[in-house]
């Protein structure tokens, strides 16, 4: 049926072409909305049971309906943009912050060659992509004139240029064990025998908590949230932001974290394949639910750190990141590096 | 005119305004915005011209962290943009100047015939990243390692020469926060129990 589109469309030429292309790009992008509206709902349902409350239940069958509410409320709300703010730059922030959250969703490999693109240089592209959304967030704190707005900014712009470094050094480990910077062969370079066993978060262990964690700050979402920080500075960087935007704000954040944990089982916990061994019949099949469940649950994490761990402070924050995380990660990948050349990790797939 | 083509002078075109913006404008982080489209947009160049590798690093490595740290401090000043103006006027003679003789220098380097549009040549076959790597680690390893070692002390340099301890700071140290012990903190006294003196009618 798909691949009858395909041949059908690309029966137009370059047009039928771009149709086939702006087609999967939807069928990326609207399930990832929808996913967070239903994160946003998982989240407060879970905070709720984690604090002995209810959580959202009166919109819908257990409350199933209660972000899609709120995000039509946010919708209808008035466009509020501050007198003395630098207007282009307000408008043009949360646009900044949404556009690599789903860009970078490009090469996120679901299945065996089912992916968008299948780049050779796909973990630098992630990278790239990642920290290109800082920019929103340092823009709408500048632009909004605003001085919570704009302690948010400064935190979060150098809160994620640290944690990044941290984070590029973690997937640095999985490079030398990969061999490849192709998504695809990073999952195919953890296939084997063994299952579960196989995977890099064994051998890779430190990276693995690094690269997760970092990826939890990167966010910024709890305990590392200080951009936001609500009982210091009100909100931070989208104190200004009412309606739409914040909307759009809000929809980054949660597609992140969502993109974050589908890396960290990509990259750690062999995406797509099974945890069981080849020999199970049904459980060994490999296949994109084993992706999902995966991802599940380190988004379960993310809202288990939130409701488990008082918020950072700013100086801890940074103690954490250059002087705690940045070091081990430097001695892992030395430690990879021999685990690769004694063969005890195998050298992937283009070896 | 192949799509190449047409995408080129696009690209040149935004790239050109850009940095002319940059210069340009009054805001300095408007500026700093402009520079970072610059870099976008030379990025898009390169890709282009099938550099994947080198495009990339320059996004990643230059929009990603060195523009955001740029920015942070182009936030923070105060920068009075009519004293700078002032500047603009009386420099530009010399910045003219030293404009020509890069660009008579870029000519004798490359040369004019290598100015037509050419069609890149893909020495890598497939990945250019992969090329670059092998070619960085074995052929050019020793120049490698030079450049590695020089920005390594370039770093403890620059924090050398930052890293100054003020009087009157005060700071915290995590090691001895969390040595501390419970007896550190509080002292349990024993004070013997006396009789209750007796109530006198």
């Amino acid at each position: 049926m798909i691949a009858m589109l395909h041949d059908f469309l690309l029966g137009y030429g370059a047009i039928g072409l771009v149709v086939w292309l702006v087609l999967c790009i939807l069928a990326i992008a609207v399930p990832v909305i929808l996913a967070v509206a239903f994160y946003v709902w998982w989240e407060r349902k879970v905070l709720g049971w984690m604090h002995v409350r209810m959580g959202p239940n009166s919109v819908g069958p257990a409350g199933l309906l209660q972000t899609f509410a709120d995000v039509f409320k946010l919708l209808l709300k008035e466009l509020l943009v501050p007198k003395k703010s630098s207007r282009l730059l307000f408008v043009l922030a949360p646009l900044l912050a949404l556009v690599p959250a789903f860009a970078a969703w490009a090469v996120v490999p679901f299945d065996d060659k089912l992916v968008l693109a299948d780049v050779n240089a796909g973990l630098l592209y992630l990278l790239a992509m990642t920290s290109m959304g800082v920019y929103g967030i340092i823009l709408a704190g500048w632009a909004s004139n605003s001085k919570y707005a704009f302690l948010g900014a400064m935190r979060s712009a150098a809160q994620v240029v640290s944690y990044e470094v941290a984070m590029g050094l973690a997937l640095v480990g999985v490079l030398i064990c990969a061999g490849s910077l192709n998504l695809s062969d990073i999952v195919r370079a953890q296939g084997g025998p063994h299952g579960l066993l196989d995977w890099f978060w064994l051998p890779l262990l430190p990276l693995f908590v690094i690269y997760f964690v970092s990826g939890v700050a990167e966010t910024n979402r709890a305990p590392f949230d200080m951009a936001e920080g609500e009982s210091e500075i009100v909100a931070g960087f989208h104190v200004e932001y009412s309606g739409a935007p914040f909307a759009v704000f809000f929809l980054t954040e949660y597609a992140n974290m969502i993109l974050i944990s589908f890396l960290a089982s990509v990259l750690f916990l062999g995406g797509w394949l099974s945890p069981f061994p080849e020999s199970w019949s049904v459980l060994g099949v490999p296949g994109w639910w084993w992706l999902f469940a995966k991802a599940f649950i380190f988004a379960f994490f993310y809202l288990w750190f939130r409701a488990a761990f008082p918020r950072y402070r700013y100086d801890q924050i940074m103690r954490l990141g250059w002087k705690v995380f940045i070091p081990i990660a430097l001695v892992w990948i030395f430690v990879a590096g021999c685990l690769v050349y004694f063969g005890v990790v195998g050298q992937g797939v283009s070896a | 005119m192949s799509v190449d083509l047409i995408l080129f002078y696009v690209f040149s075109v935004i790239l050109a305004l850009a940095a002319l913006g940059v210069i340009g404008v009054r805001n300095s982080v408007h500026a700093a915005l402009l520079l970072v489209l610059c870099f976008f947009t030379t990025a898009a160049l390169w890709l282009l011209m099938q550099a994947e590798f080198l495009a990339i690093a320059l996004v990643l490595v230059y929009v990603g962290a060195v523009m955001v740290l740029f920015l942070f401090v182009v936030m923070m000043l105060d920068i009075n943009t009519e004293q700078v103006r002032e500047g603009f006027i009386r420099y530009l003679p010399v910045g003219i100047g030293v404009a020509a003789v890069m660009l008579v220098e870029m000519l004798l380097l490359i040369g004019l015939k290598g100015m037509a549009f050419t069609a890149p040549v893909d020495p890598a076959g497939s990945s250019n990243t992969a090329w670059l790597g092998m070619a960085l680690y074995t052929r050019f390893l020793l120049p490698f390692e030079v450049a590695a070692l020089i920005l390594t002390v370039a770093v403890i340099a620059a924090v050398m020469l930052t890293l100054r301890k003020r009087a009157g700071t005060r700071y915290q140290n995590p090691s001895q926060q969390v040595a501390v012990k419970a007896r550190d903190r509080v002292r349990i006294v024993k004070m013997p129990s006396a009789a209750k003196p007796e109530a006198t009618p």
